[in-house]
């Protein structure tokens, strides 16, 4: 209705902010709730009318998750194996990223395809035989085991992800170097791999993240002895219930440092992921 | 790969500047021939390998696997598995209970999907009205839940959920006239399912509302004023030039969704404490049943291989799209 940019505008901005006000508490309440009930006593914590304000600070819940289970041994193993992973991840992915992105030859289309292809496959659906085939290689229950199979996942998001990042950086900047006489390589090295630096660090993060946070493979492909950090949240759960308060201080502890990684590169991962999505 | 090679020479675009001086001990040592028709084979080689590997093979196993008979005594190597021909899918498929299955899972995620997206939607569109501080404050709200692992999200939903001490029993008790605290939202499948359905939409919803947003700042301003000079309301602005603009990511989007929609497993895995209720059972969660709990992999892999059919139709067209976009580079 307001057609005018003055107080009509201001008023139905208004409208607007309310509005996303209440989204703005409706999404950030369940992590409200998971740092309110880490850092509130215990015993506030089991209240049938909790009360919603922070009932007071202790970090009691924290020393108890770290009693309840070992805590580093997971954290240390999801290291290993979601770095080992990306390590592995982005020096091949980049090659393969540069051949569908850089490179026009025939069977590229097929390989493009068969590449997303693999990406579609539900993960739940492979469980079975990659069980059966590490039990059958002797790398059930190992660490390496894990990290050949998260490797499915990864390959094709990386070869993705920076193929999205390649094509953003004009072809010309290359050709440019190679008539001042570089050759293809050193005017890759010299122009596009430093361009590209910031888009493999947050391929890299991004990576490296999705490894961490793997929940079913860690599962059924490790021990009780050998979990990650994903699997020791299951800890606080037994057959006499669930010690709440502690869960949440271990779920804030697994939380902070994803979410915090993870803010750092989203902006850049949204741009490498819809690169060419609305060119077309 | 250090850190500082890797960020510091990122800000030097222009085509002829002196180049940094080049790491020494990178890889791609295949490009010498240039536009040899070798070279993006050698480039793909490590990669094809690993996929064939780790991806093929388990692939393949897994159909194999369904057409045997394979359950404790073949894992141990007691008894050679035998072929049976399609009597693990005429098993499946003869099941009720599958098929029950098959519908609640279609159902389960048809409702997450849709309402992802008509929520994602709603939320960029709303996020491009609001003032800039609400915006970043809604933007790290978002990237937060988008960011926690799904594990701790359904940790957190679970305790939320809690039927004597959850917040939000308590909450809706505090409505004139609503006594909650002590239900059970787990008793029953339709209502259990439902929350984890808002889990997996509180989780989804993020990067919805990211990539539309993104896609958003790419709708041409113009085009908008004209179809507004021509008398278009904000709803035509948005039927007929926002829309359609953004289609691409639309459907990318929505096929996605379904793919991860579809593939639910943690979520209700871990909400119900790893023992899901018959009433709970997805395809995923069944197939995975089949195979550990009863120790028939060959059934398991039967219904995996299912759902794996099942998804293909939508992914043959996501395919399209993505082809299309391979295509205009």
């Amino acid at each position: 209705m307001s057609t005018l940019p003055g107080a009509g505008r201001r008023k139905s901005r208004l409208g607007w902010n309310l509005l996303g006000l209440l989204v703005f508490v409706v999404a950030g309440f369940p992590l409200y709730w998971m740092l309110n009930t880490a850092f509130k006593p215990a015993k506030d914590a089991i209240d049938p009318d909790p009360s919603l304000l922070p009932t007071g600070l202790t970090f009691d819940n924290f020393h108890r998750a770290l009693d309840i289970a070992d805590f580093w041994g997971p954290v240390g193993r999801s290291l290993v194996v979601s770095l080992a992973v990306v390590v592995i991840g982005m020096v091949v992915g980049l090659l393969a990223a540069l051949a569908i992105s850089r490179f026009a030859f025939r069977g590229r289309k097929i390989v493009i395809v068969g590449i997303l292809a693999v990406q579609m496959v539900p993960l739940v659906a492979m469980i079975i035989p990659v069980f059966l085939l590490l039990n059958d290689l002797g790398q059930y229950d190992r660490l390496t085991g894990l990290i050949i199979t998260y490797l499915t996942f990864i390959l094709p998001f990386t070869v993705w992800t920076l193929r999205g990042f390649i094509v953003n950086i004009p072809k010309e900047l290359e050709e440019a170097a190679m008539v001042d006489g570089c050759s293809r390589t050193g005017a890759f090295l010299r122009v596009v791999f430093p361009l590209l630096a910031p888009g493999m660090v947050a391929t890299s993060v991004y990576g490296f993240i999705q490894a961490w946070n793997e929940y079913l493979y860690a599962l059924m492909l490790l021990s009780q002895k050998n979990q990650t950090a994903t699997v020791w949240l299951g800890n606080f759960t037994t057959k006499h219930g669930t010690e709440y308060a502690p869960m949440m201080a271990g779920a804030t502890m697994m939380a902070v440092p994803i979410v915090a990684l993870f803010l750092l590169v989203q902006r850049k991962m949204a741009a490498g992921l819809t690169a060419g999505a609305v060119k077309g | 790969m250090s850190a500082a090679d890797t960020t510091t020479p990122a800000k030097v675009p222009p085509p002829r500047q002196a180049p940094p001086p080049p790491p020494k001990d990178r890889r791609p040592r295949g490009q010498r021939t240039s536009g040899g028709a070798s070279a993006p084979w050698l480039l793909l080689a490590p990669c094809l390998l690993i996929l064939a590997l780790v991806m093929g093979y388990p692939l393949a196993r897994l159909v194999t696997l369904s057409f045997q008979k394979f359950g404790q005594s073949q894992l141990w190597g007691f008894q050679p598995a035998e072929t049976v021909g399609f009597d693990n899918f005429a098993k499946v498929l003869g099941d009720g209970e599958f098929w029950a299955v098959v519908l609640r899972t279609i159902v389960f995620a048809a409702g997450a999907v849709v309402f992802t997206m008509v929520i994602g939607m709603a939320l960029a569109l709303l996020l491009q009205r609001v003032s800039g501080w609400l915006k970043m404050l809604i933007n790290i709200v978002l990237v937060a839940s988008w960011g926690m692992p799904v594990i701790v999200a359904t940790t957190v939903f679970k305790w939320l959920f809690d039927s004597d001490y959850g917040v939000f029993n308590a909450l809706l008790s505090k409505l004139p006239g609503v006594e909650m605290i002590g239900h059970n939202w787990f008793a029953s499948g339709p209502e259990g399912l439902a929350v984890i359905m808002l889990l997996v939409i509180w989780g989804a919803v993020p990067f919805v509302v990211i990539t539309l947003s993104a896609g958003l700042t790419q709708v041409p301003k113009e085009l908008e004023e004209a179809a507004r000079l021509d008398g278009a309301n904000s709803w035509g602005v948005f039927r007929f030039v926002t829309l359609p603009v953004l289609k691409p990511i639309i459907v990318m989007l929505t096929t996605l969704s379904v793919i991860w929609d579809m593939g639910v497993f943690p979520q209700v895995f871990v909400m119900r404490n790893g023992h899901p209720e018959p009433e709970f059972q997805v395809l995923n969660t069944y197939s995975y049943d089949r195979a550990f709990v009863v120790n028939d992999y060959a059934q398991g892999s039967a219904i995996a291989l299912i759902t794996v059919l099942l998804l293909l139709g939508v992914v043959a067209v996501y395919m399209r799209q993505m082809l299309k976009i391979g295509e205009v580079e």
